[in-house]
């Protein structure tokens, strides 16, 4: 794939230098410096949450010039986009991961949605889907530009986006995870079609988890790890050693950010068997593969994964159902066999969810602390229907102190409470219906380091009073730090297993990637 | 990604009571000037024993049907056939009474069945086939409008019989011989609503004082109180010195009480509340949303029917117009009184407040002389000024 100009010598199109962002307290970029250069492929990897999409987001404009620091050279001159358009002018377009089409329109009105041929403002259909046509082509699609996206499935989509990407003259083409949702042919077409934009003078930013399809397709590969560059490869000098990118994606010390514990794993106590579900509205897609897993009273096992491989699906089909359809397999609390066919049903056999979206699916933010714990289980603070607003407050203040949420009473909205003490409120609610089984999901996600801790703390203790603990989780570190037992899940199976004195995140990594590579 | 923000200052007791409780009692100060308004720019006809009992006959059926309102609006959805289906009851009531001469009892049962079934229905396509509350009672206000026409052939049916009449025309029965012209039972009545109402309020401080509970201050708990027992003494005072208490004022105090306990103290009554504040979250604690949503409207069906009841013994016919706008007063005295439009939030006490607010706004400007055109726009414009006083407050 070498190219007549060598690659050191071709100038760069894009400078990004000393780009930080915070939101808050929390830090996502600090001093970030990413150079691309005319005409390569650039894939840019690190774990979920190391800053790869927000300096996608910086670059673009999606946060404008003032919200960062550091500075962002292109074509040579230094430029402060204020929006998505003023990049866009540039021909700078990036793909999203969540695809940004319209589903009842046709791909012609997707790709002139904004601007378009047109006469005097009236929409010129002809020309429109002539254009069409062409543009089609270029992606390889022979579909009528009539046809409408839902008909589409996500490969032709995600071609579709890219042929709107097109239309508009890119220069610099950024995907976000564009194989993701793709199988392996779709995928195979779209890493020929980047090729073929190389040969036209198309630069792309690639960003991916697959470290198999970036060797094949890449010139330069640049690693972030927390918010840092940890360093380009130039994947021309030589092959490209997949163990070494792992390794600079993922290393990071451990010290004593995670409170140390003494096991006492007793009997299995929660059980789930030959486990399926499907898409709630794609039925022919199966999210979870008929999986088992078995954990036992006093232990904590994590779920490891990358972003979409059906670690919450599992967890909330579980959980009454809140996920999915055509569920099948069966789950056994104490050897028995438990009705979890809903909601109140899973919480009356021992079983408790703690989202991942704790704003969304956890929190009634409008109401105040106490509202928001006794509601799974107003029958602990009531008798005969009627509820005992002082014991609701005892109940509520008990909780305060033992989780320690800051707050100057328990009247306070959760709306108003800081992250860490959200999560608190939320765990406080599940930890009040009595579970013998916790699921938690994404436990730390969003919260400051000494929350963290603090949650860490509570899982330990409960796990100490022999209830049995799930924690699913991206950041492999945390897991490695709290779990007796790791499970790793990849489209929608469990593909390995490793105990907690031998996780490593490499040996991790390298069980979804090898299962990637097949 | 969330910013935290830790460390939250407590702010002094008093100043943090305040600040809580304006919004409460903001709406209560609203009607209270209102009512000054309007007794000092009438000459104080407003508050003549005769009007004040008028005002309650005019509003009661409005702020029955606000009480199953709010419950529908906390859920996050609107009801706009009540007007249609109060009528459509009405109607049916004149059928079943007048014409076939069925017994009145069995006739009010069937009325409020028919009522819970309508709510029913459309509670069956809002909650379970999720169509929108809007579109699903936009048609039940066609249908049932239309339905009410068909049966009433577009002519009025009436006389009632008499007593079917006191629902609305009649006044509790006096025991004690009345003298000065003061109904003595009607009178005492009030006064111990009064005093049960202070009775409770101690009760429930001196509970939450003995828990270490966090309360009010003493002075303006003791203050509240003072001026509770004289407001409701007072209305009671005059609405005995005309013709005694109306018994649908009975209906309605009972109702009001009963929702309030409902909506403040039951474990339904708190589900309905978490299932507007994030329908999502409740369904993830194991709350039934649909269900509970399916049952407001059934609850609404029976309290329009319950209104149509009350407007028809009122008119002492069942004519065509009957409810007809009903559905906008409703939801409006339901918004003045603070609930809102996203759900989740509202009270019962507010709903009352603000029907009363409109009906002695309707009243006074009535007795102005200000005509129906004019009448409107203010009420409109009062409407629009509350919602936009209460979306300022909660955005500081």
């Amino acid at each position: 794939m070498l190219d007549p100009v060598p690659l050191a010598e071709k100038p760069p199109i894009l400078e990004m230098r000393g780009i930080s962002k915070s939101f808050g307290a929390v830090k996502a970029l600090s001093d970030v410096s990413f150079t691309v250069k005319e005409g390569e492929i650039h894939a840019l990897v690190g774990e979920n949450g190391a800053g790869k999409s927000t300096l996608m987001k910086v670059l673009s404009g999606v946060y404008p010039h003032g919200s960062y620091e550091g500075s962002i050279l292109f074509d040579g001159d230094e430029r402060h986009f204020r929006d998505i358009n003023d990049s866009e002018k540039l021909g700078i377009i990036i793909i999203h991961q969540e695809l940004a089409l319209i589903p009842l329109m046709s791909i012609a009105e997707n790709i002139f949605l904004a601007k378009g041929p047109s006469k005097f403002g009236v929409i010129d259909r002809d020309l429109r889907y002539k254009r069409t046509r062409e543009l089609l082509a270029k992606v390889g699609l022979t579909e009528a530009p009539e046809t409408l996206i839902t008909n589409l499935g996500v490969g032709k989509q995600q071609l579709v986006e890219i042929a709107k990407a097109l239309s508009k003259d890119v220069r610099l083409l950024i995907l976000d995870e564009p194989t993701a949702s793709l199988n392996e042919t779709d995928s195979a077409a779209l890493l020929e079609l980047l090729k073929e934009f190389r040969r036209n003078g198309i630069t792309s930013i690639m960003i991916s988890h697959k470290l198999n399809e970036i060797s094949e397709v890449a010139d330069r590969i640049t690693v972030l790890r927390d918010g840092r560059t940890v360093g380009t490869l130039d994947c021309h000098e030589g092959p490209v050693d997949e163990d070494e990118i792992v390794r600079r994606m993922v290393d990071r010390d451990l010290e004593s950010r995670y409170p140390a514990r003494t096991p006492k794993i007793g009997d299995v106590i929660f059980e789930v068997e030959n486990w399926s579900v499907y898409h709630p509205q794609h039925s022919s897609r199966q999210m979870v593969k008929n999986v088992s897993m078995k954990v036992r009273a006093g232990e904590v096992v994590g779920i490891s994964g990358l972003m979409g491989a059906g670690r919450t699906e599992f967890a909330m089909s579980v959980f009454g159902r809140t996920y999915g359809r055509d569920i099948t397999g069966t789950v056994k609390i104490h050897g028995k066999e438990a009705d979890t066919s809903d909601v109140h049903r899973a919480i009356k056999a021992g079983l408790a969810y703690v989202t991942e979206d704790r704003k969304h699916l956890g929190l009634i933010l409008a109401e105040d602390i106490r509202k928001n714990i006794s509601l799974a289980h107003l029958g602990g603070v009531s008798s005969s229907g009627v509820i005992d607003d002082i014991k609701e407050m005892k109940v509520a203040q008990e909780f305060r102190t033992r989780m320690r949420i800051r707050s100057h009473n328990v009247y306070q909205e959760t709306g108003k409470l800081s992250g860490g003490n959200q999560q608190k409120v939320v765990l406080s609610k599940w930890l009040f219906t009595g579970p013998d089984i916790l699921i938690l999901d994404e436990p730390t996600r969003g919260i400051d380091v000494g929350a963290k801790y603090e949650i860490y703390s509570i899982i330990n203790e409960l796990a100490d009073a022999g209830k049995a603990v799930i924690v699913i989780s991206s950041e492999m570190p945390e897991l490695i730090g709290t779990c007796d037992r790791i499970m790793v899940m990849h489209e929608g199976e469990f593909v390995g297993e490793v105990a907690g004195e031998e996780a490593t995140q490499e040996n991790i990594m390298r069980a979804i990637m090898r299962r990637k590579g097949r | 990604m969330s910013t935290p923000q830790e460390a939250i200052t407590a702010p002094k007791v008093a100043t943090s009571f305040w600040k809580d409780n304006l919004r409460d009692y903001g709406m209560l100060i609203s009607l209270v000037a209102i009512v000054i308004f309007f007794q000092v720019a009438t000459g104080g006809i407003l508050l003549k024993p005769l009007n004040i009992t008028n005002i309650v006959l005019q509003n009661s059926y409005i702020v029955v049907m606000a009480l199953g309102m709010l419950l529908i609006i906390v859920t996050g959805h609107i009801d706009l056939s009540v007007g249609s289906v109060a009528g459509f009851i009405g109607g049916l009531a004149g059928l079943l009474m007048v014409r076939w001469g069925v017994d009145i009892w069995l006739s009010i049962i069937v009325c409020l069945v028919v009522g819970g079934l309508i709510g029913a229905i459309q509670g069956y396509f809002v909650a379970y086939f999720k169509i929108p509350s809007f579109i699903v009672t936009l048609a039940g206000m066609l249908v049932f409008r239309g339905f009410m026409i068909a049966i009433l052939g577009s002519q009025a049916i009436g006389p009632f019989p008499p007593i079917f009449q006191k629902l609305s025309s009649g006044y509790v029965i006096e025991l004690i011989s009345s003298e000065g012209g003061l109904y003595l039972t009607s009178f005492i009545l009030g006064l111990l609503l009064a005093l049960a109402l202070v009775w409770q309020n101690f009760r429930s401080r001196a509970r939450r004082i003995t828990h270490g509970v966090e309360s009010e201050p003493m002075g303006f708990f003791i203050g509240k109180n003072i001026v509770v027992l004289a407001a409701i003494g007072y209305v009671a005072y005059l609405i005995s010195s005309h013709r005694g208490m109306p018994n649908v004022l009975i209906i309605m105090a009972v109702l009001i009480v009963a929702y309030g306990f409902f909506t403040n103290r039951t474990i339904i009554g708190r589900q309905i509340y978490a299932v507007g504040g994030n329908a999502r979250a409740a369904e993830l604690s194991g709350i039934k949303a649909t269900r509970l949503v399916f049952w407001t409207f059934v609850n609404m069906g029976v309290l329009a029917a319950l209104g149509g009841l009350v407007v028809a013994a009122r008119l002492n016919s069942a004519t065509p117009k009957a409810g007809t706008g009903f559905e906008l007063d409703v939801i409006a005295a339901c918004f003045i009184g603070g609930a809102s439009a996203y759900g989740g939030v509202g009270k019962v006490t507010g709903a009352v407040i603000g029907a009363f607010l409109m009906g002695v706004m309707n009243n006074g400007m009535s007795i102005l002389g200000i005509g129906i055109d004019y009448q409107q726009v203010i009420k409109g414009l009062v409407l629009l000024g509350a919602v936009c006083v209460d979306v300022y407050n909660q955005r500081r």
